[in-house]
């Protein structure tokens, strides 16, 4: 026998009569104003949240927070003109200098300030993480009460890799002190259109 | 380390003597689970979405053997390569091989507790393979060269002036340095050179879902990702008990976990794996390791639907006031002391009565796991079986003959008052470790048996 099946005949052998899954495993969260619970947790977790009428909006406010800041890449058409370089590379090593990844987000999550991204927004897994600032553009329509409302949007596998991204990384493993800016990014700032 | 050695009582007195950090240790957490309090109360539905995890996992220790069938189906057609480890042995070897395939000698690895279950790193550095923890907690106690003494913090019990030492040390910061932030930063450019230069990278799973045949993977550090997706070998290890059947299910663990563990309302990256990247290969080590046993024991096999969220320790006043440490097992606290035994029960058959039985941890926990209840159950299952800590069975078993004879139960009253009243200090000594930090009570001058006996003459 293998271990494959040594393992799975105990497991048969062992596990308790069927039970069944519960009826109720999602629930209805009702915010009065999703934007504003998205914008106050995102605060709550170290990140900043803007919202902005349009591209123009973003552009100006990110000129103004990254002054002449060089290895910019961004995923976003409208804001291309910001880039001097691309995301777009064959060997996620080639992003190890990367400054500032503008990437958009197609759902966000309003009880918890978590934006999904996946392989339809990264064109590499290692984007978010490795660059030392982070901007996520999305949009208060694509605004949804909690995390199950996430999922039932979501397919989860359509790319190889997607995540939850609440605010700028984290550790408080020195003294339980917060420091911001642990592996990955050192800041997040979201953009909300309407 | 030293700690290692002693049993949970005595590390436990260790410990204690240097009182002020205790008290630090015990406020410290204490502060995250108020912080736990304070997230849950946010959401109304709290305790139906606790019901909601505990339910969602008893179906799946029921049906777990269809369940991983199922994964590990999905996870092959995702390009995933699965192994199956029966044992730490074979955990340990399925790695070392996948390494040695890779054509390296040096491995990133971020937060599993299943790794430190099975010993890993010990294996791999005897086999010449250098390993690196990325988790900025675990990275401390690994150049300390101690265990983690938590699950979710792992150097939760050093003060920022052991970290700056140990990093002046390691990493050549300033002497005398303790500002957090500082030591951060050391930290993130030595580990950013590490992950930029480590071709295999090991993650933990939190969960593994049956209907996709991905995992998930949870960390605030980032650091999972930034070794997973800079590797060209991707090892994720995980204790077949994570699964769950399918990705909506998500909901409801995500919406607890991070909250029950430090009340943040989600962790900073929570990672979905489903493939591996275009040239990158990505494995997952399905590990036994004494779990189907458990799940074959109905007192204990509720164990196996722990989530790790750590809640259980923070809440709990022995682990607050003894240290991780003084548990001597990978996994600490209540929750460790109820795995422990099932992995050796000679070994840690001290733990499950490392407990006051208060029955915090049960009502924190995420999962509505018995925890107390079960660390009751090892005591009769360790005692019947012998393995009772040898203290208490020598004192139990001369309490039984007391208590069966009448007349030896009457002298042996006279002779407790006695000894109260006339030689203290026969009771006040450090064998009777009911004394300790404590004052031995006043004795009565009577048994209630001598007082009714006179009273009702009158
Ligand atoms: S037993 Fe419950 S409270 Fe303790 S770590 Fe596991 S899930 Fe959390």
């Amino acid at each position: 026998m293998t271990s494959r099946e040594k393992i799975l005949a105990n497991i048969k052998a062992n596990q308790p009569d069927l039970r069944p899954l519960p009826e109720q495993y999602t629930f209805v969260s009702t915010f009065p104003d999703l934007t504003k619970q998205f914008i106050d947790v995102l605060t709550f977790v170290g990140g900043r949240a803007l919202v902005v009428p349009d591209y123009a909006a973003i552009r100006a406010d990110l000129q103004a927070q990254y002054p002449n800041l060089k290895s910019v890449a961004t995923t976003i058409p409208e804001l291309a003109d910001l880039a001097d370089r691309t995301m777009t590379v064959s060997d996620p090593h080639e992003l190890a200098d990367l400054n500032l990844a503008i990437i958009e987000g197609p759902i966000a999550v309003a009880e918890n300030a978590a934006i999904w991204v996946d392989e339809q927004q990264l064109p590499q897994r290692v984007a978010p993480m490795i660059t030392q600032y982070l901007v996520i553009v999305i949009r208060q329509s694509t605004l949804v009460p909690n995390m199950h409302d996430a999922y039932k949007q979501l397919k989860v596998d359509t790319t190889g890799f997607g995540t939850f991204i609440c605010g700028p990384s984290k550790t408080a493993d020195i003294e339980q002190s917060l420091v911001i800016g642990a592996h990955g990014a050192r800041s997040l700032t979201v953009y909300l259109l309407p | 380390m030293n700690q290692l050695n002693l049993d949970h009582a005595s590390a436990a007195v260790e410990f204690n003597k240097d009182e002020p950090r205790v008290d630090w240790h015990d406020e410290t957490l204490w502060f995250v689970r108020t912080k736990r309090d304070r997230a849950a109360a946010q959401l109304p539905e709290w305790e139906q979405l606790r019901e909601a995890a505990s339910q969602i996992k008893n179906h799946v220790l029921s049906n777990m053997h269809d369940l991983l069938a199922q994964f590990e189906e999905n996870a092959k057609q995702n390009g995933i390569t699965v192994h199956w480890a029966e044992n730490a042995d074979e955990h340990n070897a399925i790695i070392h091989k996948l390494i040695q395939d890779a054509g390296v000698t040096r491995m990133v690895k971020s937060k599993s507790m299943l790794t430190e279950e099975c010993h890993l790193n010990d294996y791999l550095t005897r086999h010449g393979i250098e390993v690196i923890d990325s988790d900025l907690g675990e990275r401390i106690v690994q150049m300390r060269k101690e265990p983690p003494s938590h699950i979710v913090l792992p150097a939760i019990h050093l003060k920022k002036s052991d970290v700056g030492e140990t990093f002046h040390e390691h990493l050549g910061t300033e002497k005398g340095a303790t500002d957090p932030q500082y030591l951060t930063e050391a930290a993130r450019q030595h580990l950013r050179d590490t992950f930029l230069t480590r071709k295999v990278a090991l993650t933990g799973v939190n969960f593994a879902i049956a209907e996709t045949g991905g995992f998930v993977v949870c960390t605030n550090e980032g650091n999972a990702d930034m070794g997973a997706h800079l590797a060209d070998v991707h090892i994720a290890a995980m204790g077949f008990e994570k699964i769950i059947p399918r990705a909506e299910h998500l909901g409801v663990f995500l919406r607890l976990l991070a909250r029950s563990a430090t009340g943040q309302p989600i962790t900073t990256f929570s990672s979905h794996f489903h493939r591996p990247r275009p040239g990158q290969q990505m494995h997952i080590v399905i590990v036994d390791n004494g779990r189907s046993r458990q799940l074959g024991r109905p007192d204990f096999r509720n164990s196996l639907k722990c989530i790790r969220c750590a809640a259980c320790l923070n809440t709990c006043p022995v682990y607050r006031r003894s240290g991780g440490h003084s548990y001597h097992s990978a996994i600490a606290g209540p929750i460790g002391s109820i795995l422990a035994p099932n992995l050796d029960m000679k070994l840690n058959a001290d733990l499950p009565f490392a407990s006051t039985l208060c029955g915090s941890c049960s009502n924190v926990c995420p999962v509505k796991i018995d925890i107390h209840d079960q660390l009751y159950k090892w005591r009769q299952v360790l005692m019947k079986e012998g393995y009772g800590p040898g203290s208490k069975t020598a004192a139990m078993k001369a309490m039984a003959t007391v208590l069966e004879s009448p007349s030896l139960y009457r002298v042996a009253g006279k002779i407790g008052r006695g000894v109260l009243r006339f030689t203290p200090v026969l009771a006040e000594n450090r064998f009777n470790p009911w004394y300790n930090q404590r004052e031995m009570p006043e004795p009565p001058a009577e048994s209630f048996r001598d007082w009714y006996i006179n009273n009702k003459k009158v």
